[in-house]
């Protein structure tokens, strides 16, 4: 062995003092790393320009907007229902939590009182929108980690719920499933049982993801204390969702602040220990067995009754075949369709508990059927905010898995 | 508790002024006060949170023109508190930066940089994040219009290598804009080949 060779001792624990020791400048040589746009791990359109110490990120630097639409801008200038196919687009992995959402929002300014059956509808596609959302988080997560096969189990169930979403809404992947007042339509016959065979038959499929990566060696060695956010730099960042309970603080607004009727449902809030990599996994593996609940009680005590708003005359345009028949719903539906729904002035800030986190809505009223304004809180966006904090002191390896946990979606986070 | 919670507000903090809400409790605050009300809400009121910040324009012909919006959450009260702060000037806004006792503050009130072109006074990195540093507008002002402004790209570092200059793509697409103006279904390019009828000639 050459006697040249010089050895640098590296604790494992404590990355934020490696981080800080990093930020103090080095003597080695430090290399700039540019990932992404467009690279497999940052999920989408993220920019990360990175700064190296040997393997140890010293600096980490995000670089947003590479997927900026302007959805703010485009919502001033068009009727309330036409902004709900660009919810579709902010968090598309959950199209439908986005939509219902958005509509919350607006509806907060009316006075219209929406029945039953339409709450619940509402609740349980949140509830299946979660579901889709964690499949695809945690399948992708574990590929981030280097384990492929889980993937292939949350998808073959993905695709399943894609079918019942086609079968719902029409579409399986863009639903633009609600309507101011109410949703587009009412559950299809036999629709309710095909969800409860998807119930019996999901928690079969998350018990092999779980046999695959809950105990294994590799993944807990890639996951555990990795990315640890503790409680207060969750809060003063504006982390929300399951990265935030990982870090241990019960926040969710789903039984905080009750919304379409959850205080009615019986599910456990699942918290983290530590908030790091693997907490976040364990969460979101505990929200989808709380989501199935959900589901089960929702379609039990399905409401009967009328599934949008009918004495919304300015709001909620009529079902089809009562246009056709009809003049007054004739008229109706052509007011709604050329003004859009008369919403009166006001200001509102609303959020809903999305699976990335709290999606909220300020909503800016003159009256009339158009927004003045539309401000889009997004989850993903404040969630990677904490990213330029938290990297660096890790390893190059671990901003996969760092990213992977953190489960956001570029849509969202540039609007 | 809401009453309460505003009563007390009220009495600790003089500067505030309410403001019609129908939501949750609302208040101007004037800018120089902003910084000490957020940390005194973050410390002594519970409020742990900033959730949102955002911005309003009034338009062109309005003073103030901007209005600066802060959400705060407070987890054990279960309650939103909304602050609502104008700018002073029209020219050139500016309102104190809550970066340093809120950092989630950091990212949003970039972005209302960007959009709209108010300044935070002591934020830590105020610079664009949605779009490109060197763009020159922003988007979310009344006057800008939905179909956007062509914009150059300037980037000297690949006109240095390649001797060409970057040209931005077209803003073509979108229900908004027509490249030559006018009907968009006359500017696509299928609408104008006629060859299917036998009165105009085959002309590939």
């Amino acid at each position: 062995m050459s006697s040249t060779t010089v050895t640098k001792e590296v604790s494992v624990g404590d990355v934020a003092a490696r981080g800080a020791d990093l930020a103090q400048g080095s003597d080695g040589e430090r290399m700039a790393l540019n990932v992404g746009p467009s690279h497999p791990t940052t999920h989408g359109v993220l920019r990360l320009i990175m700064e190296l110490d040997g393997d140890l990120i010293a600096k980490c630097e995000p670089v947003l907007g590479y997927l900026h639409r302007g959805d703010e801008k485009i919502a001033e200038n068009m009727t309330y229902n036409q902004f709900v196919p660009y919810t579709d687009r902010l968090d598309y992995i959950a199209p439908l939590a986005n939509n219902v959402a958005y509509v919350l929002a607006v509806e907060k300014l009316t006075d219209i009182e929406i029945p039953e059956r339409c709450q619940a509808i509402r609740v349980l596609v949140c509830e299946l929108a979660r579901i889709s959302s964690h499949l695809l988080g945690m399948g992708v997560f574990g590929m981030d980690a280097g384990a492929w096969t889980p993937f292939m189990y949350t998808f073959t169930e993905r695709e399943k719920l894609y079918t019942l979403f086609e079968e719902l809404t029409g579409a399986r992947f863009t639903t633009s499933y609600t309507r101011i007042g109410g949703v587009s339509r009412d559950v299809p016959d036999g629709w309710l049982s095909r969800v409860i065979k998807f119930c019996d038959e999901l928690p079969k499929a998350i018990d092999e993801v779980e046999k695959l990566l809950t105990r294994n060696r590799i993944f807990l060695d890639r996951t555990e204390d990795i990315g640890v956010i503790s409680k207060e730099n969750a809060l003063a960042w504006g982390i929300t969702g399951p990265n935030l309970r990982a870090s241990g603080v019960d926040l969710d607004l789903r039984k905080d602040k009750p919304y379409c009727g959850y205080e009615q449902y019986d599910f456990d809030v699942p918290i983290g220990v530590k908030g790091d990599c693997y907490d976040r996994y364990l969460v979101r593996i505990e929200e989808i067995r709380q989501s199935i609940r959900i589901v089960r009680q929702v379609i039990d005590n399905f409401p009967g009754g009328s599934w949008y708003a009918e004495d919304a005359k300015k709001i909620f345009a009529p079902p089809k075949e009562k246009i056709l028949t009809s003049m007054e719903e004739l008229i109706q539906n052509f007011m709604i369709v050329t003004e859009g729904p008369q919403v009166p002035p006001g200001e509102v800030y609303f959020e809903a508990e999305n699976p990335k986190g709290i999606l909220g809505f300020y909503v800016y009223s003159k009256g009339g059927g158009v927004p003045y304004r539309l401000k889009i809180r997004a989850p993903s966006f404040c969630n990677l905010s904490i990213l330029e904090e938290m990297a660096p002191g890790h390893m190059l390896s671990d901003i996969t898995v760092i990213l992977g946990s953190l489960d956001f979606v570029m849509g969202e986070c540039d609007r | 508790m809401d009453e309460e919670l505003a009563k007390g507000l009220m009495e600790r903090y003089v500067f505030l002024s309410s403001r019609d809400s129908v939501d949750c409790l609302s208040y101007f605050c004037p800018p120089e006060n902003l910084v000490e009300l957020a940390s005194a809400l973050r410390d002594r009121e519970g409020f742990e949170m900033l959730v949102d910040l955002t911005a309003l324009d009034w338009g062109q012909e309005n003073s103030p023109r901007f209005t600066t919006l802060y959400h705060f959450y407070s987890l054990a009260l279960k309650t939103y508190l909304r602050i609502a702060c104008d700018c002073p000037s029209v020219d050139e806004p500016e309102v104190p930066s809550l970066a340093a006792v809120y950092p989630a503050a950091d990212w949003h009130e970039r972005e209302v940089f960007d959009m709209f072109g108010i300044i935070f006074a002591g934020h830590p990195n105020l610079k664009r994040i949605l779009m490109w540093d060197e763009y020159p507008y922003h988007p979310l002002r009344k006057e800008f219009p939905l179909a956007g402004i062509e914009t150059p790209l300037p980037a000297p570092d690949v006109a240095e290598v390649t001797k060409a200059s970057v040209e931005p793509a077209p803003m073509m697409g979108g229900p908004f804009v027509s490249p030559a103006g006018g009907n968009v279904s006359e500017a696509e390019p299928r609408a104008k080949d006629e060859s299917w009828t036998e009165e105009v000639e085959k002309t590939l």
